[in-house]
């Protein structure tokens, strides 16, 4: 099994934390992973992405211009990653601020609202592990418990007590996420 | 008398420094180095720390003053020598660790690892050597030349509005934090040698005191590079070096 | 055996290098901050070492004075080592050559970022030549590592520092801006003491740790006035790196028995060619790749091998073509070397590469 991810949003919407997560559960179920951000300004305010591959065997490229799955959070990220998703792949994308939706009909489509249920609830420092309960939905590639294993391991201790609150927004992704094709 | 009576060890009033090696010395006649260097060995004996001491040597005439003084000594790039000392103090703390620079090296190349090292006061004792111009390249023009000085880079005087100011680094380094101690010094009669001796003693005693940096320029002469007599140089540094850098403490905490 | 668990962690190529540092008995560390490196020592000044292993980390106010104090911490036969991407490094170039001149070991990683001038922060492999080829003035080599993954930014480190004593030369960990912001798995060194000074004064004789009575003063030192004496010292280094060139030569290689055609690739480049490989022979298209590891001591002999066997060689490089010069020097005109890149940060990826390996070899059959 290879599932190679690009995650990609404005900075700030915690794409490269979601990805980190991804990695780490990857690492609590004993596979492979890599975990390459794009870098520089764009973290602080650009276009930020990430590529995560999890894999059961060694990982030979972590640069990849083609994805089984891709997230998008905003109108540049998926106007550049749509067409890179690999035929029969996934594409997730968030609905907010866009104005152009997806067209490939050789792709899996998928749209979650996780921003408009951010602002909503008032809980947009969790929005990322909704879109992250959005895409283990869809595609179970890791379980919940190594995702919650993997965030013990990625957060500092005095963050621990957010634990119960971001695996209530993993199953608040799974409820939100919708088929559209 | 004869000659075996006069060299009777009972007669002995002076006595090289064991630290200072017989090495023929390259500096010219009259040249400042030579008496700063007898007195770091002197310092070096009396406090007994030979087995203690490294010595950073810079670019410029002293370049070679590792072949004088028998301790242990580390070259430096051009300006580098108080970057050197640091990492050696601090990876060897009960050490004494000196840079001996001149005003090329301590006030021009190497400005902001002198400033940093201060700021940062690093436990070392920096020896600077002010003689107002580039000896060991030849006579050129350095920060310290006096206003309408002539070098071989200013042959016509130094233009303020053409090379600016001479620079006082030594009033410039008193103003930090990081700083315990500087003054300033000469060797040029047998008084301002024995002061310059007890400054460069208290610089080293400071260094293990963990006081901050201390700094002891010395004002000298280059009577190669200023074409004169070893005389006239002297009497040529009080009358014009001595009103730009005035002798004593800028700074003794 | 080792007691210490061996423990996998995911990290940053850069955070690697700085816990490998610290457990392989580091001394010193002096750096300045630049990206794409600057977790380097971000991560030393998070982990605190010198309240444990005692290791001095220190933020220079320059890659020039961050050199120059290797070099003093160098002189004093302690594990010193510096971080640095392709700006800083220029700037501590001539701290190299004196290192080289005065035969002091040191550790130097260059993160590579897009060049010339201020450049871009973006990934780069342009400093290829000024790293093998010297870089700074006088005739001296350093040993040039090319890590590929972060295990290696870890592994190498250690490394380094051994090569680095054995030789008495600067060594180079020389990667690239997306092996140090990658996250991959790794294993860490276990911890090794911080040598003490008797064992220094032992495995280096030369160290300034001040004079004892009953021996002469060291002296580290480049300067040789006397042109016979500079000469003799230019043989001497010579001689080194002739017996680094016999004795250190790394490499790897990937498919290459049965290949028509082999790719050269270094660093991040490598991993990306590997799947180029994939992808070629799940064409039916018959590729192997190899990765120089040391890039000074080339594998000039492993790629000359091949030679008369393959239809052509590519060097995929992410730069104007540098490796190449010395890929053809290797084969010394018994098959075309092409060369394919990216320039000022941009990263080839793998079918891109695949689409090159076609265009330069237009006989290539499946």
């Amino acid at each position: 099994m290879i599932e190679e991810i690009i995650i990609s949003g404005f900075g700030g919407q915690g794409v490269l934390s979601m990805g980190k997560i991804l990695a780490y559960s990857g690492l609590m179920q004993g596979q492979e992973v890599s975990w390459m951000p794009s870098y520089g300004p764009e973290q602080r305010g650009g276009t930020a992405n990430v590529t995560v591959i999890l894999s059961d065997e060694r990982i030979s490229s972590p640069v990849l211009n083609a994805y089984n799955t891709a997230i998008v959070l905003n109108q540049p990220s998926l106007d550049r990653f749509e067409k890179l998703v690999k035929p029969g792949g996934t594409l997730i994308f968030d609905g907010n601020g866009l104005r152009k939706l997806p067209t490939r009909t050789d792709i899996n489509i998928y749209r979650i609202d996780a921003t408009e249920y951010a602002y909503a609830n008032n809980a947009a420092k969790i929005m990322n592990m909704i879109i992250l309960g959005g895409l283990l939905k869809v595609r179970p590639i890791v379980k919940i418990e190594n995702v919650l294993k993997g965030l013990k391991k990625s957060l500092p201790s005095r963050h621990h007590h957010l634990l119960p609150l971001n695996e209530k927004a993993i199953y608040t992704g799974m409820d939100l996420i919708k088929k559209i094709n | 008398m004869n000659i075996s009576d006069i060299i009777n060890p009972a007669n002995l009033v002076y006595q090289k420094t064991k630290v200072m090696n017989d090495t023929p010395m390259h500096y010219c006649p009259g040249c400042s180095h030579g008496v700063v260097h007898k007195l770091i060995g002197e310092i070096i004996e009396e406090m007994d720390i030979q087995d203690k001491t490294i010595g950073i040597a810079p670019v410029g005439c002293a370049v070679l003053a590792y072949n004088f003084i028998d301790i242990d000594w580390q070259q430096a790039a051009h300006g580098r020598a108080p970057a050197l000392a640091t990492a050696v103090k601090r990876l060897l703390p009960d050490r004494y660790v000196f840079t001996y620079q001149g005003d090329g090296d301590l006030a021009a190349i190497g400005t902001a690892e002198t400033i940093h090292a201060c700021n940062r006061g690093e436990n070392i004792t920096i020896i600077f050597i002010n003689n107002g111009i580039y000896g060991m390249t030849g006579g050129q023009m350095a920060p310290t030349t006096l206003k309408g000085m002539k070098s071989s880079t200013s042959p016509h005087g130094r233009e303020v509005p053409i090379n600016g100011y001479p620079l006082n680094i030594s009033n410039l380094l008193a103003q930090m934090e990081g700083v315990c101690y500087v003054t300033r010094q000469s060797v040029h009669t047998m008084g301002s040698v024995r002061k310059a001796k007890k400054a460069i003693q208290k610089g080293f005693e400071n260094s293990m005191l963990n006081k901050g940096t201390s700094i002891i320029e010395i004002v000298s002469t280059c009577s190669a590079g200023w074409k004169m007599t070893p005389a006239e140089s002297n009497n040529w540094m009080v009358e014009n070096m001595f009103p730009e850098y005035p002798m004593g403490d800028l700074k003794n905490i | 055996m080792n007691q210490h668990k061996k423990e996998i962690t995911l990290l940053k190529g850069n955070e690697a290098v700085a816990h490998a540092a610290i457990r392989c008995g580091c001394d010193g560390y002096f750096g300045y901050p630049i990206t794409p490196q600057s977790e380097i020592l971000e991560t030393l000044t998070e982990l605190e070492p010198w309240k444990t292993t005692g290791m001095v980390v220190l933020q220079a106010e320059s890659e020039v004075a961050s050199i120059n104090m290797v070099y003093g911490a160098a002189g004093c036969g302690k594990r010193a080592m510096t971080t640095s991407s392709s700006p800083g490094i220029s700037l501590m170039l001539e701290g190299i050559s004196y290192l080289a001149g005065a035969q002091l070991p040191c550790v130097i990683v260059n993160v590579m970022r897009g060049g010339p001038g201020l450049g871009t922060i973006q990934p780069s492999q342009a400093d290829y030549f000024q790293a093998v080829k010297g870089g700074g003035h006088g005739d001296y080599k350093m040993i040039t590592l090319a890590p590929a993954s972060v295990q290696e930014m870890a592994d190498f480190t250690v490394l380094a520092f051994d090569l680095a004593f054995k030789y008495l030369t600067p060594t180079m960990i020389l990667a690239d801006g997306i092996i140090g912001q990658m996250m991959e798995k790794v294993v860490l060194p276990p911890y090794q003491p911080r040598r003490t000074e008797d064992e220094i004064k032992k495995e280096c004789p030369w160290a300034t740790l001040g004079k004892p009575a009953d021996r002469k003063p060291n002296v580290i030192n480049s300067l040789r006035l006397e042109a016979a004496d500079m000469e003799k010292l230019n043989l001497l280094l010579q001689s080194r790196y002739r017996e680094i060139e016999k004795e250190e030569v790394r490499f790897e290689e990937f498919d290459c028995e049965d290949a028509d055609y082999i790719i050269v690739a270094f660093g991040i480049c490598a991993r990306i060619c590997q799947k180029t490989v994939q992808l070629a022979r799940a064409e039916g298209i018959k590729v192997g790749l190899i990765r120089p590891i040391t890039l000074f001591p080339f594998p000039t002999k492993q790629i000359n091998r091949y030679a008369d066997r393959v239809k052509g060689m590519l060097t995929v490089e992410m730069n104007a073509g540098q490796m190449v010069e010395d890929v053809r020097l290797a084969v010394n005109g018994k098959t075309i070397v092409e060369y394919y890149g990216r320039m000022g940060g941009i990263v080839p990826a793998p079918d891109e590469v695949l689409i090159a390996l076609k265009t330069k070899f237009s006989n290539i059959e499946s």
